[in-house]
């Protein structure tokens, strides 16, 4: 799979590439801002975008604004952005319209590289990866009365479930089984009064239009 | 040689001489005008003459004698009388009515009418002194030069001349005295009358601090968004590059002897430790997405970070101005934080409301109360962070708790 990568550190820019070549990524490009970004992508058509959010000129969220450009035109691009902090207002811009093909993480996050390499590949695959922390902050805006009617549990799976995690997942990083998580989801669904899905991916869009990351 | 003290009071004495006997004229500039009006008025009877007199003089003549005793005081004196906010000079009839209707312009009149005469007295009595001084005190020496005869038929030189003399020098003597008074009374009465008022002082005294306080606000904000990007750009970049190739090492280098993997793995988890606390710290600071997209968006993230369960409620319509979004959001960074480190609470609170042009704040914790203002430095330091933006700050903390700290915030100027 080819990536271009967006980023105007130059020092981190060579870790990446050396973390996308480790996961077996063809690295179609390194650029150092947003609109160099976008002919980057218009000329290679990668299968993933890696994009820093703040880039120049104005050092605010530039990524986040090429990366929705790029959602727009090539959807059959995947992006992971990555940053410094992560910020709930950028990941409903991002998610507003589709959930497959999206990752927004921490940048000190690529330093587990193992992890950081599924995650990206399971965005490039057309799924989601969500920075554990834009999970808390989601929930955090979504405080109304259903979500107090889970337990501590469920609330576990339900951040596991938004962050993109397959049932395996969760179980594995839960420690439980599988059933039990099977088990825990179907809790949640009836709690939050969604419809029962199977695939992973449609579930996490569910979850994720729960929060109201699709209405900003 | 002339001691010091001596040429410094003589120094002295000229300039307020000087000083004293420049004033007489434009003193006494306005008495024939006025003693014409009294007279014309009393002798044809027309008392119209007596009221338009002053507007006529405060039109034309207090303009030109203020500019011309400021100019006195500055020149001779040193004293600078400072001028009252100016009026614009073209002539329209509203020109006219603001200047008569100026409390200002009835102080001056009064000044060169009815005080500049009496303070030409003072000055003429003081030159009158020291003129009587001199001649007295060089009686003695004159009336020697004269030839013998005229000496003993005219005087009687061995006992008045002496007198004289002796009274010539103490009049001599008083004269610094006298001329040092006159002339700080006057001035000080010039000051007080010709100068803007104490009300008027004042006014622009706050005004300049007012905006120097701005100034020095926004000069602090700049400040910290300038240290926050210069560690983003730099510091943190550096630290996550370096997390990031320990974490290859550790990925594609399992060949390795375990003690060597175990340093990398240190090294692995203290490098991604240091870049959660300096996260942490620079967040503290002034966030981008504060600048980027207000209040509400920054506050998710501090209360999702926060290590107990924060319930945010933030109901704004339109931003404040930045430098009220910087303080909003430092005061709720610090207020969380306290309630972490000392409240032991289970949970927290904090809510956000614009009524009106006051931006509300609230956060409460379930703790253990007892938090004073006065005791810790991180309290009242947020009442001065408030305070800068004429902000009012208080905190409610019976011992039990709970803990409530409110803040108001003026979101325009």
């Amino acid at each position: 799979m080819r990536a271009v990568i967006a980023e105007d550190s130059v020092l981190l820019r060579i870790g990446l590439v050396k973390v996308l070549e480790m996961g077996g990524f063809q690295i179609a490009a390194e650029v150092g801002d947003g609109e160099a970004l976008l002919a980057a992508v218009e000329e290679h058509r990668p299968e993933l975008a890696l994009v820093d959010v703040r880039m120049p000129p104005g050092f605010t969220d530039e990524g986040v604004r090429a990366a929705m450009v790029i959602r727009r035109r090539w959807p059959r691009t995947a992006v992971v952005l990555l940053s410094q902090y992560v910020e709930e207002r950028y990941a409903a811009d991002l998610l507003a319209t589709n959930t497959s093909g999206v990752g927004y993480l921490l940048k000190q996050r690529v330093a587990d590289v193992g992890e950081f390499v599924e995650a990206v590949q399971r965005v490039a695959d057309g799924g989601t990866a969500l920075d554990p922390q834009v999970v808390a902050q989601l929930l955090l805006r979504r405080d109304s009365d259903p979500l107090d009617r889970l337990t501590p549990r469920e609330r576990d799976v339900l951040g596991l479930m938004a962050e993109g995690r397959s049932n395996a997942g969760i179980a594995e990083a839960l420690t439980v089984s599988e059933s039990a998580v099977a088990k825990h989801i179907n809790n949640i669904f009836a709690k939050l009064d969604l419809p029962v899905i199977d695939t992973d991916h449609r579930r996490v869009l569910a979850v994720l239009r729960f929060f109201g990351a699709s209405q900003a | 040689m002339i001691p010091p003290v001596l040429r410094r009071s003589a120094l002295r004495v000229r300039r307020d001489t000087g000083f004293l006997a420049a004033g007489v004229p434009p003193h006494l500039a306005l008495v024939p005008v006025w003693s014409w009006g009294a007279t014309a008025a009393a002798e044809t009877g027309n008392w119209a003459l007596v009221l338009i007199a002053p507007v006529a003089l405060i039109l034309l003549g207090v303009p030109v004698l203020t500019a011309v005793q400021r100019y006195r005081h500055r020149a001779l004196l040193g004293v600078d009388i400072p001028r009252p906010t100016p009026t614009p000079e073209r002539w329209s009839w509203a020109a006219v009515a603001r200047r008569l209707s100026l409390t200002r312009s009835w102080r001056q009149l009064g000044y060169h009418l009815l005080l500049g005469p009496l303070v030409a007295a003072l000055e003429l009595s003081v030159l009158a002194v020291a003129a009587a001084g001199l001649v007295g005190a060089i009686t003695f020496g004159w009336v020697w030069a004269l030839p013998v005869g005229v000496r003993q038929d005219w005087f009687g030189y061995a006992t008045q001349v002496p007198c004289y003399t002796v009274a010539g020098i103490a009049l001599l003597c008083a004269v610094p005295w006298m001329a040092g008074a006159v002339a700080r009374t006057e001035s000080r009465f010039a000051s007080a009358l010709l100068g803007p008022s104490r009300a008027q002082r004042l006014q622009e005294r706050v005004e300049y601090l007012a905006g120097s306080r701005t100034d020095l606000i926004e000069a602090v904000d700049a400040e910290r968004r300038r240290i926050e990007r210069d560690l983003h750009d730099g510091t943190q970049q550096r630290l996550v590059s370096l997390a990031v190739n320990l974490g290859l090492a550790m990925a594609t280098r399992p060949d390795l002897p375990g003690e060597a993997r175990e340093v990398i793995a240190e090294a692995h988890l203290e490098a991604k430790e240091a870049i959660a606390e300096l996260n942490d710290l620079v967040r503290g600071l002034h966030p981008a997405v504060l600048e980027d997209r207000g209040l509400d968006a920054a506050l998710s993230g501090l209360a999702a970070r926060a290590p107990l369960p924060v319930r945010l409620r933030v109901d704004l319509e339109e931003r404040a101005v930045p430098a009220v979004e910087s303080v909003a959001y430092f005061v709720i960074s610090e207020a969380l934080a306290n309630v972490t480190k000392h409240a032991r609470a289970t949970r927290a609170e904090v809510t956000v409301r614009r009524v009106g042009k006051v931006l509300r704040l609230n956060v409460t914790d379930d703790g253990l109360g007892g938090a004073d203002v006065s005791a810790g430095t991180g309290l009242s330091g947020l009442a001065k962070r408030v305070g800068s933006v004429d902000g009012t700050f208080r905190v409610s903390s019976p011992v039990g708790g709970p803990t409530t700290i409110a803040a108001e915030l003026p979101c325009e100027r």
